[in-house]
Formats: C-alpha cells, sequence, structure tokens
C-alpha cells in the first residue's frame, strides 16, 4: 500500500511549553485513531531551532543559515508518515490530523524505490 | 486558460483528414464515443490512465485509418477493445522487458482478454472514469484538460486549441495531471453514497465551467478550435446516462440546454453581443428550450427538500426561454426562483442577476437600490455596466457614462467590450 507523509503546516509552535495541553489532547486521540496506519513521524521544535544547510557545488564550502527553508506564515511543525490504500483514503485521514484545522496538512506520496537484488 | 496575445494554433495532430469524405465527421464521433468506453474499461483493467490512454489512442487511429478502407466492422467496440488491449500488452511487456518483471505485469491483463463488458459493468467504469477526471484533488484547468482529452476523446491537440494554449503546454501539463493520478494514487472508483453528492457536484462545476468557456464569445478565429460548449453539452448528456437520478446533473443538462439554444442569437452577423431584450427569439431552437425545460421539472421532483442550484438556475434560464418576448417576461417568477437560488447559492453575481430583473418588475429606482446594496462585487465589470443601465433609464447619464467607463477600466471579454464601447459612444 502507498504510504503518504502527511507535513502538517500550523501556527510557530513549540509542543514542549506548557499551555498546549488541549492540542496534545488531540494528538494523542489522532494517533490512537490512526495507530493501525501511522509508519512514524514526530513532533518538530519550532522554526527558530531550524538550520538549513547548503553546499556550494559538490563537496564546497558548506554553507549553514539559521531559520527555515522558507519564511512562511504557517510553519512545519510535525510530520506524520501515513499508509493507506489510496489518496481518498489519505485525504479522509488527514482530514482528522488537528493540524488540518490549526493551519493545513500537505499530502506527498512517498517514493519506493524498488530494493536492489543484492540487498 | 488563456491565451497569449498574437498565439497561433499548432496544426491539427492525430486526426489526419480525408479529404472530401463526408461521413468523416460521424466516423470520427463513432471512434471516440467507442473509445471512451474501452478507454473507461481499460483505466481499471491496467491500473493506469497514462498505458490505457496511450493504447486506446493507437487503436483509434488504426480505426480511422483502416475502418474507411475495409469498412466498419461488425462490432467496433470489440474491435477497440481487442487492438487496445493488445497494444497494450505490447507496451506492458516492451515496460517490463526493461526492468524484467515481465510476469508480473502480465498478471493484469490476460485473465480478462473476454469480449469487452456491457450493461452495468461497461456504466460504472464510465463513471469510475469521470470521477478520476473530476477529482477535487486535480487543479480545475487539469479536471477540464483531462475532461476534454479523456471523456471527450479530443486529440491533445484539439485540447489545446479549445483552451487557447500551446500544444507543448497541454502536453506538459496532461503529463503532469497523469502522474499525479498514478502518483498521489487518485482512486480509479466511484464515489460512496455519502460523498457522492459533493463529488457530482465537483463533476457538474467542472463541466458548466467547460460550458462557460466556450459560451463566451471566442478570441480565436481558429476555425479547427473544438466547441467547448458543444463538447459541454455532449459531456451533460453522458453525465444524465450514467447519473440519471441526480438533481444537478439534471439541472446542469437543462441550464446548459437553455443557454445554448440562445446561441445563434446571442451574436448579430458581425459577430457583436446582442442582449437578451434585443435577440430574435425566432431564432433560438425551440428543441433545446423544451427538453430544458423537461429536465427542469424533473430536477425538480428529484428534489423536494433542498433545491438544487443547477435546476434553480435552469429554472431562470426557462423562464426566459418560454418568454414571448423580452416585455412578456414572467419576471415575477424569475424573482421567486432568484429568491430561491439565494437560499442555496448566494453569491454577489446572482444577487446582481436579482437586482436586474427586480429592475424589469420594479423600475430602475428599485433595480438600481438593489444594486448599490450589493457589496464586494466593485472589480466585476458586470456590477457597473449594469448600474449605468439603470442610471440610463433615470436619465444619470454622466453617472452612467462613469459607471460605464470604470467597468471598460476591468478585465473584459473582447466582445463585451466592444459592446459597452458602442454603449458608451451612444451617451456621449
Amino acid at each position: 500500500m502507498p504510504v503518504y507523509a502527511a507535513l502538517l503546516y500550523t501556527r510557530d509552535v513549540d509542543w514542549t511549553e506548557p499551555g498546549y495541553d488541549k492540542e496534545m489532547a488531540e494528538y494523542q486521540a489522532f494517533g490512537e485513531a490512526a495507530a493501525a496506519i501511522i509508519r512514524g513521524g514526530n513532533a518538530l521544535y519550532p522554526t527558530p531551532t531550524a538550520t538549513t544547510v547548503r553546499v556550494e557545488g559538490k563537496g564546497g564550502k558548506v554553507i549553514t543559515t539559521d531559520g527555515p527553508y522558507a519564511e512562511t506564515k504557517e510553519a512545519l511543525t510535525g510530520i506524520y508518515l501515513l499508509e493507506c490504500a489510496d489518496l481518498d483514503e489519505a485525504v479522509a485521514v488527514a482530514a482528522t490530523i488537528p493540524a488540518a484545522w490549526d493551519g493545513a496538512v500537505e499530502l506527498r506520496p512517498v517514493i519506493t524505490f524498488p530494493t536492489p537484488p543484492s540487498a | 486558460m488563456t491565451a497569449a496575445p498574437g498565439m497561433t494554433a499548432p496544426a491539427a495532430a492525430g486526426s489526419a483528414a480525408i479529404p472530401g469524405d463526408p461521413s468523416r465527421p460521424a466516423l470520427v464521433r463513432l471512434v471516440r464515443d467507442e473509445g471512451r468506453r474501452v478507454l473507461a474499461t481499460l483505466v481499471r483493467t491496467t491500473g493506469s490512465v497514462q498505458l490505457a490512454e496511450d493504447a486506446v489512442q493507437d487503436a483509434i487511429e488504426r480505426a480511422l485509418r483502416t475502418w474507411p478502407r475495409d469498412g466498419l466492422p461488425a462490432n467496433p467496440r470489440a474491435w477497440l477493445t481487442l487492438t487496445a488491449r493488445r497494444r497494450a500488452v505490447d507496451l506492458i511487456r516492451r515496460e517490463a522487458a526493461r526492468d524484467g518483471k515481465e510476469a508480473q505485469a502480465m498478471v493484469l491483463l490476460e485473465p480478462d482478454d473476454g469480449p469487452p463488458p456491457s450493461g452495468p459493468v461497461a456504466r460504472d467504469d464510465l463513471l469510475r472514469l469521470v470521477f478520476t477526471c473530476c477529482h477535487p484533488a486535480l487543479s480545475l484547468d487539469a479536471q477540464v484538460a483531462l475532461s476534454l482529452r479523456t471523456l471527450g476523446g479530443l486529440s491533445t491537440g484539439e485540447v489545446a486549441r479549445a483552451l487557447l494554449v500551446r500544444e507543448a503546454t497541454m502536453v506538459k501539463r496532461l503529463t503532469r495531471t497523469r502522474q499525479k493520478i498514478a502518483q498521489a494514487r487518485i482512486p480509479y472508483r466511484v464515489p460512496a453514497a455519502a460523498d457522492l453528492p459533493d463529488r457530482v457536484a465537483a463533476v457538474a462545476a467542472t463541466v458548466y465551467l467547460m460550458f462557460n468557456e466556450g459560451y463566451l464569445p471566442a478570441e480565436s478565429d481558429d476555425p479547427s478550435r473544438p466547441d467547448l460548449a458543444d463538447e459541454a453539452v455532449r459531456l451533460g448528456r453522458l453525465l444524465r446516462e450514467l447519473l440519471p437520478t441526480e438533481p444537478s446533473v439534471l439541472g446542469l443538462l437543462g441550464l446548459m440546454l437553455l443557454q445554448d439554444a440562445r446561441r445563434a442569437a446571442r451574436f448579430d452577423a458581425a459577430g457583436e453581443v446582442v442582449l437578451l431584450a434585443d435577440q430574435d427569439r425566432g431564432r433560438w431552437r425551440a428543441e433545446l428550450i423544451s427538453e430544458g425545460v423537461r429536465l427542469v421539472g424533473e430536477g425538480l421532483r428529484r428534489s423536494p427538500d433542498r433545491p438544487d442550484p443547477y435546476v434553480v438556475q435552469a429554472a431562470i434560464a426557462a423562464c426566459h426561454g418560454l418568454a414571448p418576448s423580452y416585455p412578456e417576461t414572467d419576471w415575477n417568477a424569475v424573482l421567486s426562483w432568484y429568491d430561491v437560488l439565494l437560499t442555496v447559492h448566494d453569491t454577489g453575481v446572482a444577487r446582481l442577476n436579482r437586482a436586474v430583473a427586480l429592475g424589469e418588475r420594479d423600475g430602475p429606482a428599485a433595480g438600481l437600490a438593489a444594486i448599490e446594496a450589493i457589496t464586494g462585487l466593485t472589480d466585476y465589470p458586470l456590477w457597473h455596466a449594469s448600474r449605468g443601465e439603470l442610471r440610463v433609464r433615470l436619465g444619470q447619464e454622466p453617472a452612467a457614462r462613469a459607471d460605464l467607463r470604470a467597468a471598460l477600466a476591468l478585465p473584459l471579454g473582447g466582445a463585451q467590450r466592444r459592446y459597452l464601447q458602442r454603449r458608451l459612444a451612444e451617451l456621449t
């Protein structure tokens, strides 16, 4: 079955701070409800902790910049990997992720490369 | 869906004309209609829109090449199905030979090499194709293009000309769309009953958008440009065949037919816009009007609890279609239908149209007051133009001129622009 990455874009929040009990309970509930299809995922620290890495040509100078790749009003604050039968099912699941009403969820099909014979 | 100015359309592709063959358009239509059904089934059996389309396109080209020479096969659909399946097997073999997994790929096709499905299976295949082409995860532009290509059976070049984009652009748009269907796994399935009304509404919106693109004055003189309004009506008829009890399908087809009935009267010999009030009603197509009126009645019977926006808009179009002349329009009925429409489809444009009807029934002052009470339409040229017309009737010519100038300052189609310019010149 295909796997979808659900990218959670919401207010740029720090989930480790107190005051997110309601949201945490909602994510807990989602995690339990969707346990059978969640293949991975994590909450992310807020964008001030982000470091963007670029290399000037392969093997060249490494340039790090403070902050996320794209500065936007809503930030990537979490990810899930969801195994679903098709896009309709993935949309139905994504609609139950709290980020869907606290921001938006982007669904991206995950590429499965064929396993090399030697592996 | 907009054309770069000065762009020329590429030459027709995939449809080499047989000069002087009078049966050619009928043959093309037959091959396309049958090809669509063959395609719908092949998408299911191969699981790939791209592969199925390539195979069916090949079968269609062979049919157009060989049928005029050898005569029509006894069962055209079976001929196309067999030819397309063989082609699909070839394509899969070629692909599989590269990847070294032939055995796996062949499972898809071999067990199903019987006669083409008919009846409910064929119907469901077509429905699946409709819902895949009009899936809400695709952009509207992509839905329209894919529907024309896949459901309408137009060649890619024809789709490009119909939507006034370059053929290379259309090739890319269609490729991206099929890739999204394949990679994001947009399902090939009729939606569950609970989702059906929303999904049917999405299909109807796509077809109506297509109709309106074609119904607007063409900004292209290309004689080989397929007629979008005709294609949309054809799709509307297909939807009615597939979903005969859905009110929005009945309303959509009724609305399109009632508008299409007036097509010949909407422009004069010079190609200039003729307003509803001034149209020669003798040129309206009576048979389309009565078909549209019957569809309105059926749509209303099938939506007794909650009126369907397409059925109600078709009912308004029916009031105009049945009026012997503009002054004899039943404005009470028109206004009642607009009031119903606003309960299910409250938009600024619907309010504007209601205000114009109010102006006809209760006089220009009442219409003007209603227009000025609408907020949020100052970017809509017809709001200014309608206000201007009512101000003309009230003798407020300087204000009316300012309205027409405000309308002309906004983006407008060529024929509408010329109409407003003529109107402004008459007032100056």
